[in-house]
C-alpha cells in the first residue's frame, strides 16, 4: 500500500467515498467472469470532473495505477487492478445531463447507468429510447461505450460507438478535454465534421482516459412492436438468410440464438427480429417485407417463422432481455462468461460449429448467439458458459473453453471483442506491428507515466 | 398405421360434393370440378386441394355421411410428404408436445376434467360449477388432435392410444367414475371423432364441456343471475368434429342468459380464428381472417366474444379487446352468471 493513498483520496472525494478496507478491495478485485483477482489498494468515488482530473493527476505523482470502472459487468477483467493501483469506481457521476427530443440525442455522465437513461426517457421522453444493451441495467453508459457495445438498436444504429456523438474526457495527464460537436459548439449532435478525437478512448479498455460526459444518440420509440421468430435448420443458410432479412432494413435488432435447452430448441438456428412502428398498418407492411425476403426459404419448407400468439409475445420484446441473464444462473453459483467475437457475416456457420465442438469438448453448458450490427455489416457472436464459481473444474473447463474459442474465433478472422488481458496479447499478435506501434506512441503521449489501466493491450 | 374409415362408394354416389362445394377457403368452378379434385384425393393423386388447404377442419362437418374427407386428406398430404409448414416449425412442435414422462399416479374423484396438454388452464376449474372437481393435464396425456394441422396423422396414431393408456393406468383406472370431462374440444373430438375414424378403443366416456356444463346449470339454476347481455361465438375449427355439441352451448347460453347474436361466420360458417395459417407462413391471410371475424362481431353490437378454444383466445382474444369488446372462454362466462 502506498503511503497517505487513501488519506490523499478522501481529501478529495470525502472519507466516505474512498475504501481500502479488505472486504471492499475482494469486492473489487474480481468481476463475475473467469479471470483470477487482482487486488487495487483503493477504491475511490469521484462524484465530479474536477475529483475525477485531482485523483489522476494525485495517481500521476505517486506513480499509481488508475482503473476506471462502470458497473464492472465486462465479464472479462478489464476492471481488475493487475498492478494494483485506484480504482475509480464512476457510478455517483450518474446524471442525466440533457435531451435533445428534436436532434435525438441524451447526454449523460460517465457514470449514468443504461437503466436510469432508460426509465428517464420512459419518464420525460416517452417517444425516445436509446440502444439498451441486455447487460443488467446498472451497467454503465460509458462503459458499455468505451468497449463498442451493441444493443436493441444496433441493426439500426450500429454499435454502440457508432451512436456516440461526442465526449469529455479526463486525460491521464488531468487536463479536461472535448470531442466531437461539444468541443466548438454547446451542442452535441455529432463527431463530424471535426477531427474524430473520439477514437483515442474507445476500445482501449480505459487505457488513455476517463470518461466523464458523453453524448449518445436517441430514437423513435415505437407505440407499435413485434418480433419475429425465423427458425432454420441449416447453418450454412444463415448468412444468405441474415443478408436476405438486414437487406430490407425495418429491423431494429436481429439476434440469432442457438441453444441445446430447451429440448426442443437444440440443433435449430433461431433469429429473433425486433422492429416497431407508429401504426398497425405500418407495423403489418414491416412484417411483410421481412417475410418476403425469406420466402424463398419458406417455399422450400426449409425455414419457417414460429407461429407465435400475441399474448406470448411479451417476453421477447422486454428490453433488457432476461434471458442471457436466465442463462447467466444456469449452473448456480454466478459464473458466466462469454466469448463475444466480432467478425463478418459470413463466418456464422463455421462460429456455429466451432461453439458446438468446443462445448462438447470440455462438456460445458453453452448457449451460442449474434447480434447483428448495422445491415447486416458485420456481427457480434457469442459463445457463452455458464459455470459453478464455487465448484474448481467447472471453471477450470469453462476457461479452457473460453481459451479454445478465443483461438477459433481468431482463426477464422474474427476479433475477440472486450477482449480480457491474455485475449488481447493474442490480437497483438496478429495485429498489423505498425498499428500496434503506434498505439504505443499514441499511449505515451497521452499517458507518460503509464498509470491509466496498465496490463491491459500490452505486449 | 391403421387404415381410416372411409368408403370411396359414398363419394362416387354422392349428388353435393358438399366438403369441398362449403368449402370458404377454396374456389371451385362448379362441382364437376370439386368431384374431380375429391377423386383425386380419394385415389392417392395429387391435388391443389391438398397445398391449398387451410386445415380448418370444416369438411368433416360438411359431408353428409360422415365419411371422414378432411381425415383423408391430411393422411393424403402425409403419404405425399406435403408440408403445411416448414420442417423446423413442425419438428420443434413435435418436441414441444412430445409426451415429457412427467406424469405421476393420482387419486382422481368426479367429475375429472381432463385440460389436456396446457396447465395454465387449470386456473378455470374453481367455483361451485367444478364444484370437487379433480383435473389431469400434461403433455403425457396431451390430445395430439394438432397433428392434423401439420399433415402428421401418424403422430395421431401413435401418440395418441400412449395417452389414453396413461390416462387410464395414471388416472382413471382407479376411479370411481368411468366420465372423462374434456374441457377442450380438440380432446373430446379425439376420443370421439379421430378414435372412431381410426378405430382407436377409449376405455373412459368422453362428456363435452357443454355437455358437462348445460347438466350442471341444471343442478344451480337457482343460482343464475341472467347476464342480459349479446355475445359474439367464436366457433373452434375442433368443434367441427361434433357439432351436435354447437347445440347444447345455445341451451347454455339461453340459461345464463346471454343472446348468441347471429353473425355472419358463425356455426357451419365459422372462419379460423388466423392462428393456424400463421403456422403455414400464410400471415397474410391470417390477417384477413382475424379482421374479418372481429368486423364480423363489432358490426353485431355484442359486449362479448366468447371463446371455448384457448387457442383461438389466445390468437384473437388482445385485438378483440382492443376494438372493444370483452374476451371471455364460455366456462368463464357461465361462472359470472353464477356469480363467481
Ligand atoms: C447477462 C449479460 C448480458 C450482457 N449483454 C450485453 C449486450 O447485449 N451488449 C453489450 O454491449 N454488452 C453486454 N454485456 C457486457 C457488459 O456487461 C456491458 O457491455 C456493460 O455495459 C459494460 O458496462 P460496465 O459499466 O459494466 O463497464 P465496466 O465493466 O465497468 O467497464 C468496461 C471497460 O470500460 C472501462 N471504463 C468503464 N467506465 C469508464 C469510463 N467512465 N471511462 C473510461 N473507461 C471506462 C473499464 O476500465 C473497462 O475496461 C452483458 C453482460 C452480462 C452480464
Ligand atoms: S366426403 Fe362426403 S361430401 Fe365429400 S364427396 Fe365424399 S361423401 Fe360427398
Ligand atoms: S379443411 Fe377446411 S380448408 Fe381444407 S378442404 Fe376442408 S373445408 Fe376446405
Amino acid at each position: 500500500m502506498i503511503s497517505g493513498l487513501i488519506q490523499r483520496l478522501e481529501k478529495i472525494v470525502g472519507s466516505r467515498f474512498v475504501s481500502g478496507a479488505a472486504e471492499e478491495l475482494y469486492l473489487y478485485s474480481m468481476d463475475p467472469g473467469t479471470m483470477p483477482q487482482a487486488y487495487p489498494d483503493a477504491v475511490a468515488l469521484p462524484k465530479t470532473v474536477e475529483e475525477v482530473a485531482q485523483i489522476v493527476r494525485l495517481a500521476g505523482e505517486l506513480k499509481v495505477p488508475v482503473v476506471p470502472m462502470g458497473a464492472g459487468l465486462v465479464l472479462s477483467g478489464l476492471t481488475r487492478a493487475l498492478r494494483g493501483g485506484i480504482i475509480l469506481d464512476m457510478k455517483r457521476m450518474n446524471r442525466i445531463i440533457a435531451v435533445n427530443p428534436m436532434s435525438r440525442y441524451a447526454v449523460v455522465e460517465g457514470g449514468a447507468s443504461q437503466g436510469m437513461l432508460q426509465a428517464f426517457l420512459k419518464k420525460h421522453h416517452p417517444s425516445l429510447k436509446h440502444s439498451m444493451p441486455d447487460a443488467p441495467p446498472i451497467a454503465t453508459m460509458a462503459g458499455n461505450m468505451c468497449i463498442h457495445g451493441s444493443g436493441h438498436l444496433s441493426l439500426l444504429g450500429g454499435s454502440h460507438s457508432d451512436m456516440l456523438t461526442g465526449m469529455e474526457v479526463v486525460l491521464p495527464t488531468g487536463e479536461i478535454i472535448r470531442t466531437g460537436s461539444c468541443s466548438v459548439s454547446p451542442d452535441w449532435f455529432g463527431r463530424s465534421p471535426l477531427p474524430d478525437l473520439s477514437g483515442l478512448f474507445l476500445g482501449w479498455a480505459g487505457t488513455t482516459g476517463i470518461v466523464t460526459k458523453l453524448g449518445i444518440k436517441l430514437f423513435p420509440n415505437y407505440a407499435f412492436n413485434d418480433m419475429l421468430i425465423f427458425v432454420c435448420e441449416d447453418a450454412d443458410a444463415m448468412p444468405d438468410v441474415i443478408s436476405r432479412l438486414t437487406g430490407v432494413q425495418v429491423a431494429e435488432d436481429m439476434t440469432p440464438w442457438m441453444t441445446p435447452k430447451p429440448d426442443w430448441a437444440k440443433g435449430f438456428l433461431h433469429i429473433n427480429i425486433a422492429f416497431g412502428a407508429h401504426s398497425k398498418k405500418e407495423l403489418t407492411f414491416k412484417r411483410n417485407l421481412l417475410q418476403a425476403s425469406v420466402r424463398h426459404y419458406i417455399d422450400q419448407k426449409t425455414a419457417g417463422f414460429l407461429p407465435l400468439p400475441p399474448t406470448q409475445k411479451g417476453r421477447f420484446l422486454k428490453v433488457p432481455s432476461p434471458d442471457l441473464a436466465r442463462f447467466a444462473d444456469l449452473r448456480r453459483g454466478g459464473g458466466f462468461e462469454y466469448v463475444g467475437a466480432m467478425m463478418a457475416i459470413e463466418h456464422f456457420p463455421e462460429a456455429y460449429r466451432a461453439g458446438l465442438a468446443i462445448a462438447e469438448k470440455f462438456q460445458v453448458s453453452y448457449s451460442l448467439g449474434a447480434r447483428i450490427i448495422g445491415a447486416g455489416h458485420a456481427m457480434m457472436f457469442f459463445f457463452a458458459y455458464a459455470f459453478n464459481r464455487a465448484d474448481d473444474d467447472d471453471v477450470r473447463r469453462a476457461s479452457l473453453a473460453l481459451e479454445a474459442t478465443n483461438e477459433a474465433a481468431i482463426n477464422m478472422g474474427g476479433i475477440p471483442w472486450k477482449a480480457e488481458m491474455p485475449v488481447q496479447r493474442q490480437i497483438i499478435e496478429r495485429m498489423d506491428p505498425e498499428t500496434f506501434a503506434l498505439m504505443g506512441r499514441i499511449r505515451s503521449v497521452l499517458d507518460p507515466n503509464g498509470i491509466m489501466n496498465p496490463g491491459n493491450w500490452e505486449k | 398405421m391403421k387404415p381410416i374409415a372411409f368408403d370411396p362408394a359414398l363419394c362416387a354416389g354422392c349428388t353435393t360434393i358438399d366438403c369441398l362445394m362449403k368449402c370458404q377457403y377454396l374456389n371451385f368452378c362448379g362441382i364437376d370440378d370439386a368431384r374431380t379434385e375429391k377423386l383425386s384425393i380419394n385415389e392417392g393423386r395429387d391435388s391443389r386441394v391438398l397445398h391449398e388447404c387451410l386445415t380448418c377442419y370444416a369438411c368433416q362437418e360438411y359431408c353428409p355421411y360422415d365419411n371422414n374427407p378432411f381425415y383423408l386428406l391430411v393422411e393424403r398430404q402425409e403419404e405425399k410428404g406435403l408440408l403445411p409448414a416448414p420442417r423446423p416449425i413442425l419438428e420443434e412442435q413435435l418436441r414441444m408436445m412430445a409426451p415429457k414422462g412427467r406424469i405421476e399416479k393420482k387419486a382422481v374423484t368426479a367429475p375429472v376434467v381432463d385440460m389436456c396438454a396446457f396447465p395454465m388452464l387449470t386456473a378455470c376449474i374453481r367455483g361451485r360449477l367444478f364444484e370437487n372437481a379433480s383435473t389431469i393435464v400434461g403433455t403425457d396425456i396431451f390430445c395430439n388432435i394438432m397433428w392434423l394441422h401439420f399433415a402428421r396423422n401418424s403422430v395421431i396414431q401413435e401418440r395418441v392410444p400412449e395417452a389414453i393408456g396413461k390416462i387410464m393406468a395414471f388416472y382413471m383406472g382407479d376411479a370411481k367414475t368411468n366420465e372423462l370431462v374434456c374441457f377442450h374440444d380438440e380432446c373430446y373430438g379425439t376420443y370421439t371423432s379421430v378414435a372412431k375414424a381410426y378405430g382407436i378403443s377409449v376405455p373412459f366416456k368422453p362428456v363435452h364441456l357443454f355437455d358437462y356444463i348445460n347438466r350442471r346449470l341444471d343442478t344451480l339454476s337457482g343460482r343464475i343471475n341472467p347476464l342480459n347481455q349479446k355475445i359474439a361465438y367464436q366457433r373452434p375449427c375442433s368443434n367441427r368434429l361434433s357439432p351436435e355439441t354447437d347445440r347444447v352451448l345455445d341451451e347454455i347460453f339461453k340459461k345464463i342468459g346471454v343472446e348468441r347474436v347471429p353473425r355472419t361466420y358463425d356455426r357451419q360458417k365459422a372462419l379460423c380464428c388466423g392462428g393456424v395459417p400463421r403456422a403455414h407462413q400464410r400471415d397474410e391471410l391470417a390477417d384477413e381472417l382475424v379482421e374479418k371475424n372481429i368486423s364480423d362481431m363489432q358490426k353485431t353490437g355484442a359486449a362479448y366474444c366468447v371463446f371455448n378454444c384457448p387457442f383461438c383466445m389466445a390468437t384473437l382474444g388482445m385485438e378483440v379487446a382492443e376494438r372493444g369488446l370483452m374476451p371471455i372462454l364460455v366456462s368463464d362466462l357461465v361462472q359470472l352468471a353464477l356469480g363467481e
